[in-house]
């Protein structure tokens, strides 16, 4: 008798496994249309919170309009958001459990470049589409080991290449660059060092400081002693906002350009009215009510700048929601393109395919034609130069 | 190096070294009492500074009455802190005690995150106005208070420890706790006392220090290791040779980057620093350990 109920258990068992797989992997057999499944990976906790919050609250806000709207081809959008608390370690298990259990189409972010590079082997052995929502350029370089991997934000790059051009323009010639020695400000020097001389651009002074210290002013100093003719900081907001302040206190006239990093209103806080006549390049969603309108961005910046803030009042806008914004659209794109019925490995193939094939996607942080070559894809005059004039963002003159 | 810029290291580096001497008072305060090395010191000097901020900017209270409670919030965990982790687990070796304060200190910064927020913030410097110039360097006013107040908590320190009854109980618990407890002096208080100093002068400490070097809910972190390097170069002795120790470390990593000396730029700062740590811990160890046979 025991052993009878032990056989009729395991063959329940396997039937519900088999009838699971009717639903997961076959698709589109039902009347009502079962709901595309997506991942997401945020850190919404951690040193990269106010990067990740804003992603969160934007897909969050997406997939609700998305849904209301009919879904994609009947199908309901349903995506799994797991916070990665910034941590490199939890983002891993993360992607696996999106990946094995989950079973999602694609995955997009993680926030960080350091997380981003930790899953990157994870989903390309998987074979998942990622789309990820961090800068750093090795993301996706070299493209021929990044097969499985997209991104939306512009690279260290494109902005240190926006600030020389600018700084080119007005006949700067002799700069002096002070970075942190965090993975974003290394990144960040890198190219301020490689890209100078195609600019006419001297470094005549390269300092560094680590992003927890609470002065500068020595750094600062040097760099005073110097004839450079503008700073260049590159850090994230915190680090970056010190700076500022220290070359208040040190009474600099020349002006400080920063990084895309500072693109929130947590350092227009923190760096206080040291923060006016900061310069720094990032998407024109800050600056979205000076934009043309003309620009083929301008409703797309308009309507998300509205939709957010109605979702969530008492916040502020920053293109780091936009990133999310870009990748997640993308993928959505990707799924209305979907052939139905797909087998769950065909269907992430056929995800990765469409994203690589995408064409003038219209997006928050540019526009976007991806290829074979160039998974981020983002064309350029996507970048908007920045002035903080009392307390607010303006485009520089 | 011109002269404008050497007296502006030496400023800056006062300044810096001020703030590490305020947070390494509080890790020679609680190891000379108790032999342990209070690792969540950095913690209270975070609480004073992110309370002044929440309490001012946020619930609205004058700014000296938002600095009052800050400090005597920083004091009241530094008392439970002792109570209910320290106390209880006495019977410890040292260094378990010490492992328990890494672990409050993981503890008190969780609490901060989840209750401050995660973003940093910048309170209003007690004097405004913009920065001083001072024989060619400039200076904030922020930095005057923080050099002022590192002076005044010095001194009174030193005061209430050589001059007052419960300040001879506390040295006398640092020399030899057995033998002042055979005469009479109740060590655990001592210790309970100890951390409460040791929570005031991280709190004034962050209150001080929010508004030149802002505050975040993990700044005790890094503030909290410079005050432990502070001390060590002054020997966890006594709060003069904890300042000497701070004001040293501060103007060295100033010089450090003003040299600029060949390879050595300001990504080595650290690097030099540590190194003159190494050494003076080094020639100090072979006289100390001279001094304490012969004496």
């Amino acid at each position: 008798m025991r052993k009878y109920l032990k056989l009729s258990l395991f063959v329940l068992m396997a039937a519900a496994l088999v009838s699971t797989c009717a639903i997961g992997c076959g698709g589109g057999t039902q009347e009502e249309k079962e709901a595309y499944k997506i991942g997401a990976l945020f850190s919404t906790t951690g040193a990269q919170s106010n990067l990740g919050v804003p992603e969160e609250n934007t897909v969050e806000m997406l997939v609700e309009k998305i849904n209301d709207a009919g879904g994609i081809n009947g199908h309901d959008l349903e995506v799994i958001i797991y916070n990665d608390e910034t941590d490199s370690t939890k983002c891993a298990t993360l992607a696996s459990k999106l990946i094995e259990q989950d079973e999602v189409l694609a995955i997009i972010g993680p926030t960080g470049t350091g997380n981003s590079m930790a899953i990157i082997d994870t989903v390309t052995t998987a074979e998942i589409p990622l789309v990820s929502c961090a800068a750093g350029a090795t993301i996706v370089t070299p493209v021929a080991d990044r097969y499985w991997v997209f991104k939306t934000p512009q690279t260290d790059k494109q902005v240190v290449t926006e600030i020389y051009v600018h700084l080119q323009s007005i006949d700067i010639s002799k700069v002096a660059i002070i970075t942190s020695t965090s993975g974003f400000g290394q990144g960040g020097k890198t190219y301020l060092e490689s890209e100078a001389s195609k600019y006419g651009i001297t470094i005549v002074d390269n300092q560094t400081f680590g992003s927890d210290d609470t002065s500068m002013v020595s750094q600062l100093t040097h760099i005073k002693g110097t004839d450079a003719q503008t700073v260049i900081c590159w850090d994230t907001d915190k680090a970056s906002a010190v700076v500022a302040k220290d070359m208040q206190t040190l009474q600099f006239t020349i002006p400080l350009f920063c990084s895309h990093g500072i693109a929130n209103q947590a350092f227009i806080d923190a760096a206080g009215d040291a923060a006016n006549g900061v310069i720094f390049p990032a998407g024109k969603l800050l600056v979205v009510d000076e934009v043309p309108a003309t620009d083929p961005q301008k409703v797309v910046l308009t309507d998300y700048k509205d939709d957010y803030l109605a979702a969530y009042p008492n916040t502020s806008i920053d293109t780091f929601g936009g990133h999310a914004y870009d990748a997640l659209y993308m993928v959505v794109d990707a799924l209305e393109d979907m052939d139905e019925d797909l087998s769950l490995a065909d269907a992430r193939a056929a995800v990765r395919d469409n994203l690589e094939g995408i064409t003038g996607f219209v997006g928050i942080s540019g526009i976007f034609t991806m290829s074979a070559e160039d998974h981020l894809g983002m064309q350029p005059g996507s970048l908007a130069l920045i002035e903080i004039v009392n307390g607010t963002w303006t485009v520089a003159q | 190096m011109s002269a404008d810029q050497f007296v502006q290291y030496l400023m800056s580096g006062l300044t810096q070294g001020s703030i590490y001497a305020l947070i390494g008072l509080g890790f020679t305060i609680i190891y000379s009492v108790t032999q342990i090395i209070n690792f969540a010191q950095g913690e209270f000097v975070m609480l004073g500074g992110m309370l002044s901020y929440v309490l001012a900017a946020e619930a609205g209270l004058s700014m000296p009455l938002a600095l009052l409670i800050a400090i005597l919030v920083a004091a009241a965990v530094g008392a439970a802190m002792y109570l209910l982790a320290i106390r209880t687990a006495r019977r410890a070796s040292v260094i378990s005690l010490i492992i328990i304060t890494i672990g409050a200190a993981i503890f008190i910064r969780g609490i901060a995150g989840n209750r401050f927020g995660v973003d940093t913030v910048s309170p209003p410097a007690f004097t405004g106005g913009g920065s001083i110039k001072f024989l060619g360097a400039y200076i904030e006013p922020q930095a005057l208070w923080i050099i002022g107040t590192t002076f005044v908590v010095t001194i009174l320190l030193h005061l209430f420890l050589s001059h007052t009854m419960v300040g001879k109980a506390l040295r006398a618990c640092a020399v030899n706790p057995k033998a002042a407890s055979l005469v009479g002096i109740n060590t655990k208080s001592m210790a309970l006392i100890a951390f409460i100093i040791a929570g005031v002068i991280g709190g004034i400490g962050g209150v001080v220090v929010a508004p030149l070097a802002m505050a975040s809910y993990g700044m005790g972190v890094m503030l909290g290791l410079k005050g432990f390097v502070a001390a060590s170069i002054g020997g966890f002795m006594s709060p003069v040779t904890t300042v000497i120790g701070g004001v040293v470390l501060g103007i060295v990593e100033n010089l450090a980057v003003g040299l600029n000396w060949g390879p050595f730029t300001s990504a080595y700062k650290d690097v030099i620093a540590l190194v003159v740590l190494l050494l003076i811990l080094m020639i100090r160890s072979g006289k100390l350990a001279a001094a304490e046979r012969a004496g």
